[in-house]
C-alpha cells in the first residue's frame, strides 16, 4: 500500500539557517500522525512547506500520487491537503459562518457546502450558536475549533493541524483534543503538531520526535509514550 | 454667488471626485500595505486616455455618444498603467524593505508625469477637454454645472457597485479575507496574486472616472494634475480610515467640504483674512491631514483593533 504523504529527504532553509535538515516520514490513508518536539524543532516550519507557504531547499514530497514540490499554495488544498496554521489564523473581521464559507473556497457544490457548516456546527455548538459574530471576538478556544471546522470545509484527504492546544486552559485542550479523536474515529487523517506530547502520543498511530530540524526518533504512539527518552524529555519526568 | 448652499454643493461635488481617486490608495494599501503614490498620475493618464480617445471620433460627434466611449478609454489606459505597475514596479519588491516600494512609487509617478508631458501631443501647456452638453442647472440659489452632474451620478453608482461587489461576490469574499491574513488566504485557495492585481485594477477604474470628471468639470486636463489632487485623495483616505472603502469616500466628502468651506469662510473669522480664497484651498486640505493623524490617527472609519489574538 503506498503512503498518502510521503515525505523524503526534505530540508528547509530560512536564508543560510536550515530549519529542516532532510526529513523523511509518511502517512497513511485513515491514519493520525504526530510530529512532537520543542520550540524550533521544526514542526511548524514542515507543515508550512508541505502547504506551499514555503519552499523546501531539496527533498520530495508526494501527495496522494501527485509531487507537491513547486505547487503553489493555493493550489494544493484542491489536491486535498488542509492546513489549520499555528495560532489559529482565523478572519477576525469576518463572520463565523463566512470563515467556514471561505474554507469551501474552491467548491461549487452550494448544498455540499450548506451541509458540511452544519456538519462544523454539530461538532462544535458554540460556532452555531455564535455564526454572525465577528470571528476576532471569540475566545481562543473558539477560535482554535473555528480554524478546524474551517480546514474541515474543503473535504480534505489529509488534515494538518498545527499546535491545536496552544495557549488554551486545560478544559478547552481536552474538548479539542477528543474533537480530534472524535475525527479519527470518523476515518480522518491527520498530521498533528503539538508541543502537548502526551496528549498527542495518546491519539497518534505514529509518531515522529524532532530535535532542531531532524527527526531523531519514531514509533507507534504507544511505543513513544512510553519511550524512557521521550518520557524524560516530553512527558516531564525524571 | 457664495451661498452657504452653493458651498456645500460645491464641497460635495469636489469630495465625490477626491472619493473616487481615494478608493485607489486604499484598496491597494488595504491588500498590500502599500502606498501607491503614482495613483495620482494614474488618475492623469485616465483623463488623458479619454482625451485621445475623444480626439480619435469624427469631428461633430454627440457627447452622449462620446462620453461612454471616452470613459472605456481612460479605464483601459489607468487600469493597465495600474496593473502594470503592479506586475513589474511592485511586484519584484514584495517582501523588500517598505521604503523601497515607496520609493519605487514616487519614481514612477515621475516617470508618468514626464511621459505626459513630453510625449503626449501639446500636452507641455493644459489641453482642452469637450465639455458635457446640457447644463447648467439652478436648483434655488445652487449653480450645478455639468461636470458636477457627472460626478454626482456616477460617483455614487461606482461607490455602490464596490460595496456589492466586496461584500456579496465571491471575489469580494476573497479579497476580505486577502487584506485581513494573506498567508492564511491562501490556506483556503485563494490566489492572492490575482486579488491584488484586481485591486490594482479597481483602483484604476475609478481614478480614470474621476480623471473624465476632472476633463469635464474643470474644462482641460493637464500632466501635473495628479499631483495635488492625488495628494489631496491620499489625505482623503487616511482621513476616513485607510484600507476602508466607506472610509475613503466619506473621507473624500469630508474633506471635500472642509476646503469649500474653508475658502469660503475662513476670511471672515478676524485675522484670518488674508488666509480666504482658493489659492489657499491646498493648505486646508493638509492641515486637516495632519489634525487627523494628530488626533485620529486611524481615520474616521478606521478600527483599532488586536485583529489576531
Amino acid at each position: 500500500m503506498t503512503a498518502l504523504l510521503e515525505v523524503e529527504d526534505l530540508r528547509v532553509a530560512y536564508g543560510k539557517i536550515e530549519a529542516v535538515k532532510g526529513i523523511s516520514f509518511s502517512v497513511d490513508a485513515g491514519q493520525v500522525v504526530t510530529l512532537i518536539g520543542t520550540n524550533g524543532a521544526g514542526k511548524t516550519t514542515t507543515l508550512r512547506t508541505l502547504s506551499g507557504l514555503l519552499k523546501p531547499t531539496a527533498g520530495k514530497i508526494t501527495f496522494d500520487g501527485k509531487p507537491l514540490t513547486g505547487v503553489p499554495a493555493h493550489k494544493i488544498v484542491a489536491l486535498g491537503l488542509a492546513h489549520s496554521p499555528e495560532g489559529r489564523h482565523i478572519f477576525p473581521r469576518l463572520s463565523i459562518a463566512e470563515n467556514l464559507q471561505l474554507g469551501a473556497f474552491l467548491r461549487k457544490d452550494k448544498e455540499g457546502i450548506e451541509k458540511d457548516i452544519q456538519r462544523a456546527y454539530d461538532l462544535f455548538p458554540i460556532l452555531g450558536e455564535r455564526r454572525k459574530q465577528a470571528a476576532g471576538t471569540l475566545s481562543g478556544g473558539e477560535q482554535q475549533m473555528l480554524a478546524m471546522g474551517r480546514a474541515l470545509m474543503s473535504r480534505p484527504k489529509l488534515l494538518m493541524l498545527d499546535e491545536p492546544s496552544m495557549g488554551l486552559s486545560p478544559i478547552m485542550m481536552q474538548k479539542i483534543m477528543s474533537t480530534i479523536a472524535e475525527l479519527k474515529s470518523q476515518g480522518t487523517t491527520i498530521l498533528l503538531v503539538e508541543q502537548n506530547a502526551q496528549a498527542a502520543l495518546s491519539l497518534a498511530d505514529q509518531g515522529h520526535v524532532m530535535e532542531i530540524g531532524n527527526i531523531v526518533l519514531s514509533g507507534t504512539g504507544q511505543d513513544l509514550l512510553h519511550d524512557e527518552s521521550v518520557r524524560k524529555a516530553y512527558l516531564g519526568e525524571d | 454667488m457664495n451661498t452657504l448652499p452653493q458651498q456645500l454643493a460645491n464641497g460635495l461635488f469636489l469630495g465625490s471626485m477626491y472619493g473616487l481617486i481615494a478608493i485607489g490608495y486604499t484598496m491597494v494599501y488595504g491588500i498590500v500595505q502599500l502606498i501607491n503614490f503614482a495613483h495620482g498620475e494614474i488618475f492623469m493618464t485616465g483623463g488623458f486616455g479619454a482625451l485621445s480617445v475623444y480626439l480619435a471620433l469624427p469631428d461633430g460627434i454627440s457627447m452622449w455618444i462620446a462620453l461612454p466611449a471616452m470613459l472605456l478609454g481612460g479605464a483601459l489606459v489607468s487600469v493597465l498603467i495600474a496593473v502594470g505597475a503592479e506586475r513589474f514596479a511592485y511586484r519584484p519588491l514584495r517582501g523588500a524593505p517598505r521604503l523601497a516600494p515607496l520609493i519605487t512609487a514616487i519614481g514612477l509617478s515621475l516617470a508618468l508625469q514626464q511621459a505626459v508631458f513630453n510625449w503626449y501631443p501639446d500636452a507641455k501647456a493644459a489641453r482642452v477637454f469637450p465639455q458635457l452638453p446640457f447644463g447648467p442647472y439652478h436648483l434655488g440659489s445652487v449653480n450645478i454645472q455639468s461636470g458636477d452632474v457627472f460626478l454626482i451620478v456616477a460617483a455614487p453608482l461606482c461607490m455602490a457597485a464596490l460595496a456589492f461587489f466586496v461584500r456579496l461576490s465571491r471575489t469580494g469574499r476573497a479579497m476580505q479575507a486577502t487584506a485581513q491574513d494573506p498567508g492564511t488566504a491562501q490556506l483556503m485557495g485563494i490566489d492572492t496574486n490575482r486579488i491584488i492585481v484586481i485591486a490594482f485594477a479597481i483602483g484604476g477604474f475609478f481614478a480614470a472616472v474621476a480623471g473624465v470628471a476632472y476633463g469635464v468639470k474643470y474644462g482641460s486636463v493637464e500632466y501635473s494634475m495628479g499631483f495635488i489632487a492625488g495628494l489631496k485623495a491620499f489625505t482623503a483616505a487616511v482621513l476616513g480610515g485607510i484600507g476602508n472603502i466607506y472610509g475613503a469616500m466619506l473621507g473624500g466628502l469630508v474633506l471635500g467640504l472642509a476646503e469649500a468651506l474653508a475658502t469660503a469662510y475662513i476670511a471672515d473669522i478676524p485675522g484670518m483674512e488674508q488666509f480666504g480664497g482658493q489659492g489657499w484651498a491646498a493648505v486646508w486640505a493638509f492641515v486637516l491631514l495632519i489634525l487627523v493623524l494628530l488626533f485620529r490617527p486611524q481615520g474616521l472609519l478606521g478600527e483599532r483593533v488586536a485583529d489576531r489574538a
